[in-house]
């Protein structure tokens, strides 16, 4: 039987305000477990929630990014359980009137389409602590740290139907966020947590099947094999005449395993009711406008002009643009090197690759956005070959050196333009290989002359001590050789 | 020197008669003495006491006394105070001690006040009789006069029993559902609950956060009014707190109260009521009447549906708001838990009362999926409506006058197996508390030997014309100064 796969997402995305939504502590990540917890975070007896007007603000920038309806009267609620790492017994959160109201985000199929994938609605809220189960003999840690630090959870309608359209809505979502500086996007930190609900349908049906969530997925990679994971073991089951059971469920990615962690029946009755502690927050139209004025440009739009400005191609521009922190240090390096091709074949090839390979972040990267555009430039005026710049770039890397004209001088690694100094030597190799020379002559076929060229160009460089421009070389081979 | 009044102990340390260490000597060793027969303390801070009162002769030296300055008094134990143990009455929170003040505790530290201690109450402020304390209950100084252990009233007898035992001049309260004005009425003192929002409830241990008001205690009008001068005003760290200029409570005392128009509600005065009560109501609003006031009868249609609204929102409320204590981080924790299940269910059942527990019990129950809109949406209804009846009503009159309690202090024990009973004893008090007005009471009389209080229940913000009300009846009637002995 063929199946349609149906997807929703739920996304909880940190705020990158300096202190919780709810009092004054730091949200800095990684400090000593308890060290920023305040009275109010412990939920010592009698204190009370004080809200935090900058996750207002960022929650009201973001509603604008996904082209959402503004909530004008935002209520927060209790959502009412027991867990050690919730200090007040109920997480302070919104329902029935949520900042963010309806709104969509735009995504690219991987066959060129765009797709409109609708948000149900983004509430604010505040995050629970963390248990820690290891090194406690038996018992549990509480670190509150992480207690009260603004969340907005962003949830979808179920408009994606596939793991690549519900892991490139992710990386949208991601850059979104990223771009307006509302979220650091660090995953490995649990910056963005995605739950995922998945459930198939006969193909063509219209009535959804019972749909499983799985919780917590803190990384592209792993929300994208627990979806596969979860359409496969569905779809095992309807094969087999039997039924998905409605669940919440728990995936580990290193095993490629899943779970239930609860069914519908053992699921909380969290009670919510307005929280009595906090007034309705109404936002007003001169707060919007002046949101909207000062909202920084969004990934669709940097494309665009990245397309226009810099004349970059529709997939440069894209890998670019989707990335804030890439972006910027693309117009920086550009600042430096002006050639913008170059500069982004650059940063999107050698720079890129070398990142990936030691899983770091544009801004970890050893080499600054100045070195690369004078590396850049130093290419574009013919004072370096590809293969000299892959060695300069080696050197800023390792730290070896910090300025590009000194490696390329210390290195040796000037190209030779001069075109006297290079007819000569492409005279003496020709003189050394007449019989290259005749096959070559009286080759017909373009595609085996072009390789035969290449031939040439090998003795050349050792002549040249690695030095020759190889594209002026490559011009006077094909005069000489009497075309 | 406990005969005195708050106005004149502050008159008397600022001519240099006393000093502040000699009345808080005093007051100690009264406290020590006599309070074994009220249990109206849950604990006494003596070396603090004596501290502050040292601290605060040498601040009067230098000249900078506020009223307060050396005036001993105590908070109700729902007040965080930092360094001293806040029990809220409770056995979950025995040996619990804050490190911060609560805000209107910083405020009476600010203007140089001396705390004696903490006030017995009931358990996380639920009760109307002072006798679900898990430190035993308060006992009536008045029933005491007829050799007879008489409740003090709740949730703040403690404070209540202590000013009319004459052990504290003045002492801090909250009411919820009349928890201020109950045992003062039933002790024979003055207490006024202002309007919410006027008094930070940052620090002040959450029973239902929409309906609890902190206010203050005190023999006489004049005192109370001195005191809110301390406690209200806005507060950063309560978003329910309102920012709006607080008055000097005690310049309006001595207007004259020349047409002034009073309502008394209908509803108030029905077959609920005693009609020995009725009596003392109807004699009070006359002293009122020769005051030059006018009185009419006014209605408040909705007022039978308070109780049922209250007994589901403010269970409601505190069900969440009494989370927190699960023996994670403080207060009360079983011993040997086997699991995390069991570490929350004995903490609970073992660190809770019968009445919080089935106050947590109806709230959850209020809150539950497939209830919610019968009980707590309905109830939030009749909320607004009652709390329309008030406005309507303040546009014929200025004030509301009425009974605070349907008798006097009932006999300890004869209603704490009958919940709904005791309930019943708030009926006059929690429309207010619903519609978040102010109001006071003010004593008004005795039945068979035990105090009677009046109740003045004002528009919103309106606690200055209320101070003024009773503190013109108190020029004219004694009842406020009469003694327990």
């Amino acid at each position: 039987m063929q199946w349609d796969i149906v997807i929703g997402l739920e996304v909880h995305i940190q705020l990158a305000t300096k202190s919780k939504i709810f009092s004054g502590s730091s949200t800095a990540f990684g400090a000593e477990p308890n060290t920023q917890a305040s009275a109010v975070d412990l939920a010592m007896p009698g204190t009370l929630p004080v809200p935090n007007a900058e996750a207002f603000r960022y929650a009201v920038m973001f509603g604008l990014a996904v082209n959402a309806e503004i909530g004008r009267r935002s209520v927060f609620e209790r959502k009412n359980y027991f867990y050690p790492d919730l200090p007040k017994g109920y997480q302070t959160t919104q329902l029935a009137q949520p900042i963010v109201g309806p709104g969509h985000i735009d995504i690219d199929l991987a066959n060129g389409e765009t797709k409109r994938v609708r948000i149900h609605h983004a509430h604010l809220e505040e995050d629970a602590g963390k248990s820690l189960h290891e090194d406690f003999h038996g018992m549990s840690g509480i670190d509150l740290n992480r207690a009260g630090t603004p969340l907005i959870e962003v949830v979808t309608e179920p408009d994606m139907n596939s793991a690549e359209e519900a892991v490139a809505f992710a990386r949208k979502l991601h850059s979104i966020v990223t771009s307006l500086g509302i979220c650091d996007g660090d995953l490995s930190q649990g910056s963005m947590r995605f739950d995922v609900n998945v459930s198939l349908k006969p193909k063509g049906s219209d009535t959804l099947g019972t749909r499983t969530e799985t919780k917590n997925l803190n990384s592209f990679r792993f929300m994208e094999q627990a979806i596969r994971h979860e359409v496969e073991r569905q779809m095992e089951i309807l094969e087999e005449g039997g039924q998905v059971v409605q669940e919440t469920r728990l995936y580990n990615g290193d095993r490629d395993e899943s779970r239930s962690m609860r069914t519908k029946e053992e699921a909380n009755d969290y009670r919510y009711f307005p929280c009595p502690d906090l007034l309705p927050v109404v936002i007003d139209d001169d707060f919007i406008d002046d949101v909207r004025a000062s909202l920084p440009e969004l990934p669709d739009a940097r494309r665009a002009r990245f397309q226009s400005q810099y004349g970059l191609n529709d997939y440069d521009s894209g890998q670019l643009a989707g990335d804030a922190r890439l972006s910027a240090f693309f117009e920086d390096a550009v600042h430096q090197g002006k050639d913008a091709k170059l500069t982004a074949n650059w940063i999107l090839g050698e720079f890129s690759a070398r990142l990936k390979a030691e899983e770091k972040t544009v801004a970890e990267a050893p080499v600054s956005a100045t070195q690369l555009g004078q590396l850049v430039a130093r290419i574009a005026d013919n004072t370096l070959s590809s293969a000299g710049a892959k060695k300069v770039l080696e050197a800023l890397w390792s730290g070896e050196s910090s300025d590009v004209d000194a490696i390329i001088e210390a290195k040796g690694l000037k190209q030779v333009s001069d075109t006297g100094a290079l007819e000569a030597m492409v005279d003496e190799v020709l003189a050394s290989m007449p019989e290259q020379v005749a096959q070559y002559q009286a080759e017909d076929n373009p595609k085996k002359r072009k390789k035969m060229l290449g031939g040439f160009m090998g003795p050349l460089m050792k002549a040249s001590k690695g030095q020759g421009n190889p594209k002026l070389f490559n011009e006077i081979l094909i005069r000489k050789l009497g075309d | 020197m406990h005969e005195k009044t708050v106005a004149e102990l502050s008159r008397e340390l600022e001519s240099g008669k006393i000093s502040s260490v000699e009345l808080t000597r005093h007051f100690l060793d009264r406290l020590k003495q006599e309070d074994g027969q009220y249990n109206s303390f849950i604990t006494i801070t003596e070396e603090q006491a004596l501290a502050e009162a040292r601290a605060a002769d040498e601040r009067r030296a230098a000249g900078q006394a506020t009223p307060w300055t050396g005036i001993p008094f105590a908070h109700k134990d729902i007040f965080c105070t930092s360094g001293v143990r806040t029990t809220c009455g409770s056995r979950m929170l025995e040996h619990f001690v804050p490190p911060y003040d609560a805000t209107v505790v910083a405020k009476f530290r600010q203007a140089g006040a001396v705390c004696l201690g903490k006030t017995n109450m009931d358990e996380f402020a639920m009760g109307s009789s002072n006798e679900s304390s898990h430190f035993g209950p308060v006992t009536n100084p008045w029933g005491l006069t007829r050799g007879e252990r008489r409740v003090a009233g709740g949730s703040s007898g403690g404070s209540a029993a202590a000013i009319a035992a004459r052990l504290v001049p003045a002492a801090t309260a909250t009411d919820t559902g009349g928890s201020i004005r109950q045992p003062a009425a039933l002790c024979g003192v003055t207490g006024i609950k202002p309007t919410y929002g006027r008094v930070s409830r940052y620090g002040m241990i959450a029973y239902a956060s929409s309906l609890d008001q902190g206010g203050a205690m005190a023999r006489t009008a004049e005192d109370t009014a001195l005191m809110l001068n301390v406690m209200a005003g806005f507060d950063p760290k309560d978003s329910t707190s309102i920012d709006r200029e607080v008055p000097d409570y005690t310049a309006t005392l001595n207007e004259p109260l020349k047409g002034l128009r009073i309502g008394l509600p209908r509803e108030y005065f029905s077959d609920q009521l005693s009609p020995e009560m009725a009596t003392r109501i109807r004699e009070a609003v006359r002293e009122y009447e020769k005051l030059g006031a006018t009185v009419r009868e006014v209605s408040l249609p909705n007022a039978s549906l308070a109780i049922a609204a209250y007994y589901v929102i403010a269970p409601a409320e505190a069900s969440a708001n009494l989370s927190r204590f699960d023996g994670v981080r403080y207060g009360y924790r079983c011993d040997h838990p086997k699991d995390l299940m069991d570490l929350y269910t004995r903490t609970r059942a073992e660190g809770f009362g019968t009445e919080v527990k089935r106050r947590i019990l109806i709230g959850t129950y209020a809150l539950s999926h497939g209830y919610y809109d019968a009980y707590y949406l309905k109830a939030q209804k009749v909320r607004r409506l009652i709390q329309q009846d008030f406005v309507n009503a303040f546009q014929e009159v200025d004030v509301l006058m009425g009974p605070i309690s349907p008798s006097p202090a009932f006999i300890q024990g004869e209603k704490t197996d009958d919940p709904v009973t005791m309930y019943l004893e708030d009926i006059f008090t929690i429309a207010v508390n619903l519609a978040g007005l102010p109001a006071m009471s003010v004593p008004a009389g005795f039945i068979d030997g035990l105090p009677v209080g009046l109740q003045i229940i004002g528009n919103y913000f309106e606690e200055g014309r209320l101070l003024n009300a009773a503190h013109q009846f108190q020029q004219v009637t004694d009842w406020h100064l009469r003694e327990p002995r």
